[in-house]
Parts: structure tokens; sequence; C-alpha cells
């Protein structure tokens, strides 16, 4: 039953001897073995490496290196990040073929730390997407309903952990990624403030919005990982000189902490349990003894909008390396060009095709002024929205997403709705500051989990993190478990 | 805010993307819909704003100019779908 243990759980317990980093790496693929074929979390494992980076943890145990805090402990990856010598797929039929060259710096990193980095971990192809319903290997099963969505991108990121086929992974987050998987899986995902973590060796999506972060069983697992992942890089420009705080010791109380309500994510839309569970969970905060403010952030309803001309636009340029030069897939052609239509058409799934079209629209001639430089003006209001509210409050509490999960198919023609139930996250990744979505509660009957967010200042992961963990210590939702 | 009339032909030629027809008549129609939803960016007012091209503190990032490792060729070749000689192969470009 190791699987089903924390990071701080089996730290200790491996500190202690009790356990070895063999035992908790094969009770995980044990895991994988018996549920994946109902989850497919999942694209790929490489078990033979896994145990073998399993092994050297051991021999570092046995010779008592100290100060690693993640040593022996299996982390899954979202198939957007590198690994040396391992497949990216990027949950797409374009890098068929394609192994990774190098590290990305958060694998260097969890390695720097002790971790069993292992897995690629199912998402929606070029993490677009709320359903991970777009991969070309096929969806990822919620382990709470296998009938319904798991969220996504990261969809098997927060599947793989609600489902205990790994300690931790990694999602990136680009308008909700890791934030709405987690509320919907029913576990802790963090998205840190952009510049925290270096995307080295994450597949690009949308430069001006993408962030790596954790998804883990508990608020002080989530805070293990964020420390470890952070700092500066050199290889990625926008990763920003800001020291990386202990955040385990930022877990404290939060009495006369400001939180800010905002009126306009209370709308109509959602779901009448995850608001009921949302009102609940901000009283318990007040009774914890943090002062709840009502605060407005006015430009809310058009962030929608301005992500989906914003994000189309980077991701129909980052896209265009996929041309059947370098690597992954091609399709021959009479000429260059054909070459390129011929791969490109053959090689992007539905999603990916219809963001690139709107994306090179709105930046083609004609159109760039009024569609994208005013989505960036956009921007800046939804930004100084969120600054100005700073100014009085410390963090910021919403509902993660407007429902629970969906039904597998429910949202997948119509491209708007699926588009629309990142509405909460959105504007997170838009202003460039951190946000975390932790379990509080679940609907009733199907029994499905419900999360709710905390958004923080740039670089304000400790508050969010101390108001995360105050919860969470006075609830029990996050140590539910799906029936599998 | 411009009329989102979209050449779907047209797009797809500017991002080299081959679409069959099918393709052409579906995304055409969720484009429309989409757009029409983008529509609501015309009520804010913009006057004066400055756009946001992200949200880091910093600009004009750069390294020492020093060599530092990279990949071989070999690597960096390893994953090409035809290469030789050391160079990556493509559709013959010029006559």
């Amino acid at each position: 039953m190791l699987h089903r243990l924390t990071i701080s759980d089996l730290a200790a317990k491996l500190a202690r001897r009790e356990v070895s980093a063999r035992e908790i790496m094969q009770s995980c693929l044990d895991q994988i073995a018996r549920v994946d074929g109902r989850i497919h979390a999942f694209i790929s494992h490489d078990a033979e490496d896994a145990l073998a980076q399993a092994d050297a943890a051991d021999r570092e145990l046995t010779r008592g290196v100290a100060g690693k805090p993640l040593l022996g402990i299996p982390i899954a990856l979202k198939d957007v990040l590198a690994v040396k010598n391992q497949p990216l797929h990027c949950g797409s039929k374009i890098l068929d073929g394609f192994i990774s060259p190098y590290d990305a710096t958060v694998v260097e990193k969890l390695r720097a730390a002790g971790a069993i980095v292992f897995g690629r971990l199912n998402m929606d192809e070029f993490a677009m997407g709320s359903s991970t319903e777009n991969s070309a290997f096929g969806p990822t099963r919620n382990p709470w309903d296998i009938e319904r969505i798991p969220g996504g991108s990261s969809g098997g990121s927060a599947a793989a952990v609600a489902a205990d086929e790994c300690i931790a992974s990694l999602g990136s987050d680009t308008g909700g990624s890791i934030r709405q998987p987690a509320a919907l899986c029913g576990v802790v995902g963090l998205k840190p403030t952009y510049g925290r973590v270096s995307r080295y060796g994450l597949v690009a999506f949308a430069s001006s919005l993408d962030q790596i972060g954790p998804l883990a069983k508990t608020v002080s697992d989530a805070a293990t990982l964020l420390g470890a992942m952070s700092g500066h890089d050199p290889r990625d420009s926008t990763s920003v000189p800001q020291p990386v705080p202990d955040y385990g010791a930022a877990l404290t109380g939060i009495k006369g902490i400001k939180i800010g309500l905002p009126a306009e994510y209370m709308i109509g839309g959602l779901d009448p349990e995850a608001k009921a569970a949302v009102d609940t969970a901000v009283k318990k905060l007040a009774g914890l003894g943090a002062e709840i403010v009502d605060i407005s952030l006015p430009h809310t309803d058009y962030a929608v909008a301005t992500y989906y001309i914003i994000a189309t636009a980077e991701a129909s340029a980052n896209l265009a390396r996929f041309d059947g030069v370098r690597y992954g897939a091609r399709v021959e052609g009479a000429d260059l060009a054909e070459m390129y239509c011929g791969t490109r058409g053959a090689g992007f799934g539905p999603e990916v095709k219809r963001r690139i079209i709107l994306g090179t629209y709105v930046l083609s001639s004609g159109y760039y002024d009024a569609y994208y430089l005013r989505a960036q003006k956009v921007r800046t209001l939804i930004r100084n929205d969120f600054l100005q509210a700073f100014e009085t409050v410390d963090a910021i509490v919403t509902p993660t997403a407007p429902t629970a999960a969906f039904r597998i198919g429910e949202k997948s023609a119509d491209p708007l709705q699926m588009y629309l139930s990142d509405i909460f996250t959105i504007s997170c990744n838009l202003a460039g500051i951190c946000g975390i979505s932790i379990p509080c509660g679940f609907t009733s009957a199907p029994r499905l989990p419900i999360g709710l967010q905390l958004l923080g200042k740039p670089f304000g992961e400790e508050s969010i993190l101390k108001i995360a963990a105050a919860f969470e210590q006075d609830t029990a939702w996050h140590g539910q478990k799906p029936p599998l | 805010m411009a009329e989102n009339r979209l050449d779907i032909r047209y797009v797809a030629h500017l991002a080299r993307l081959a679409l069959t027809p099918d393709e052409e008549t579906k995304l055409s129609a969720q484009l429309g819909n989409i757009l029409g939803y983008i529509e609501k960016l015309k009520q804010p007012d913009v006057a004066g704003v400055e756009p946001t091209a992200h949200a880091v503190p910093l600009i004009n990032v750069t390294r020492p100019d020093a060599v530092g490792v990279s990949l071989s060729q070999e690597e960096a070749l390893r994953n090409a779908p035809a290469s030789a000689s050391g160079l990556f192969i493509v559709p013959k470009i010029v006559e």
C-alpha cells in the first residue's frame, strides 16, 4: 500500500529505513498494472529504468546521503517535458518516434533532489484542451467515474495521482491545465508565478502563459516539489532571478490573513453544488482566522476571449517548428510547401488545427490590430484588476471550475463550451500570478470532487500554500480515495 | 473590431496546414462561432492602455558571450526523418 502514501510519509519511512525506494517504486508499478487499463493515465512508462533509479536511490540511502528532499520518491511526468533518451509525444502523432536529446531543467532539478523520474502521462495534444480527450493516444478517464473526463490538459498527471499510480506528478498550465484537472480528480495542483520555474525542456504552447507545476496528494507535498523545481535558469530567458524560499516552512497559521472573494466568480453557470462547497470553504477559512473581503475583478468576463486570441496566436508561431524537417513524422511531397502542409495536416489533430487556424488568422495582415493588439490591451486591464486587488488582500478565493467532471464526449462537439470550462482559471495565466487548486468537497450523485482555487500575488506562493495547508489540516477532503 | 470573414483556405495556406474539404467546412463553422464570442472584446475601453506582451518583470535578457555545451551533430540529427552527410534532407528547393 506504499503507493497510497504521500511524499512526507514516504520520506520519513525511507529515512528510518523502514522501506526501500525499490519497494515504493514497485508498489506504484503494481498499481499501474492493476488500474491503468481502466484509467489510461500513462501513454507509456519504462519500468526497468524506474527500478534502476530506485536502486540507485537505495544505494544513496545506505550511504546516508542527506539533504535530498525527494530521495527515492517516484514522480511521473506529463508527456510535454523532455527526459533524455525517453520518448516525448506531447499527446500528438506528429512527434512519432521522437526521443528527447536532453533533460528539461525541472527534470535535472528533480533528479538532483533525489526523485525517481518516470512515465509519460497522457495529455491533450500540445496541451490544448480541458478534458484529455484530444490526445492522439485516446482519452484518460477520471478515477472517480471512468465514464467521465479527468479534466485537462494535464489529465494524465491528475488521474495518476488520484489513482495512486505515482506519489506526485508534474503538469503544465497555460490556462488552467494543472488546476482544473486537479480539481476534477480531487488532488492538489499548483501553477507557479510566470518566471518561477524554468521552462527549458517544456514543449512550448503559448510562451507568455505556460508554466510547469506540481500535482500532489497534499499541500505540503506540493510545497516540497515547488521548492525543488523553482529557481533561476540561464537557459530560460523568462526565468526570474528571485530567491527560492523554504515553502514548507511557510505552512503556518492564517490568523489575520486577508482573502478576497470576487463577485464576478460566483456567477450563473456555476453548478449549485460547487457553489455550496466553495461557500462552505470560505466560511471555514474565516473560522480559521482569515478575514474575508468582498472584492471586484471587473474585467473577468473578457478573460476567455482574450485568452483564445493570445494563446492561439502564440501557439500558431510556436507550432510552426513541427514541419517534418528536423524531427517527428514526415509526409513526403513534391516540394517543400507540399511536405510542410501534408506533414502538418496528417500529424496534428482537430483541436490543434483549430487553434493554429485561429491564431494565424488573428495575427494575419489586416486583423492584427483588431484582435491580437486589442487582446493584449485587455490583458493589461485584467492584470491591473488583480494587482489592484492585491493592494488590499493577500490572496483571492474562487471555485476552480464551474462544474465537476463532465461525461466523455459531452463537450467535444462544441469547442466554445469546452473553452468556457476554463473560465475561472484563465485570468491567472493572463495576469502572470500564481494559483493553487485544493479539494473542498464532492457532488452528491455521482460523487465527484470539487476544487477550491486560491490565487496569489506574483511570487506569492507562500501565502496561497499557507492558506491551502490551513484548510487542508482542518478538513478531510484530500484523504478521500476513488473506488478503484 | 474586424468583420469575422475567415477565408479558411487562405488562412490554412498561411499556416502551411493541409485540410480536407470536410475539415474546411467544420472548422469554418466552429471558428465563426468562436469569433462571434470574441466580439465581446469590442466592449471594454482600451484607449490609452498599453498592451501586455508578457507578465515577467524582465527586459533584454542576455547571457555572457561564451561558448557552452551544445548537442553534437549526431545527436541533433538523431530525430531527423531524413539525413545524410551530417545534414537534414528536404525536397529540392532550387532547380
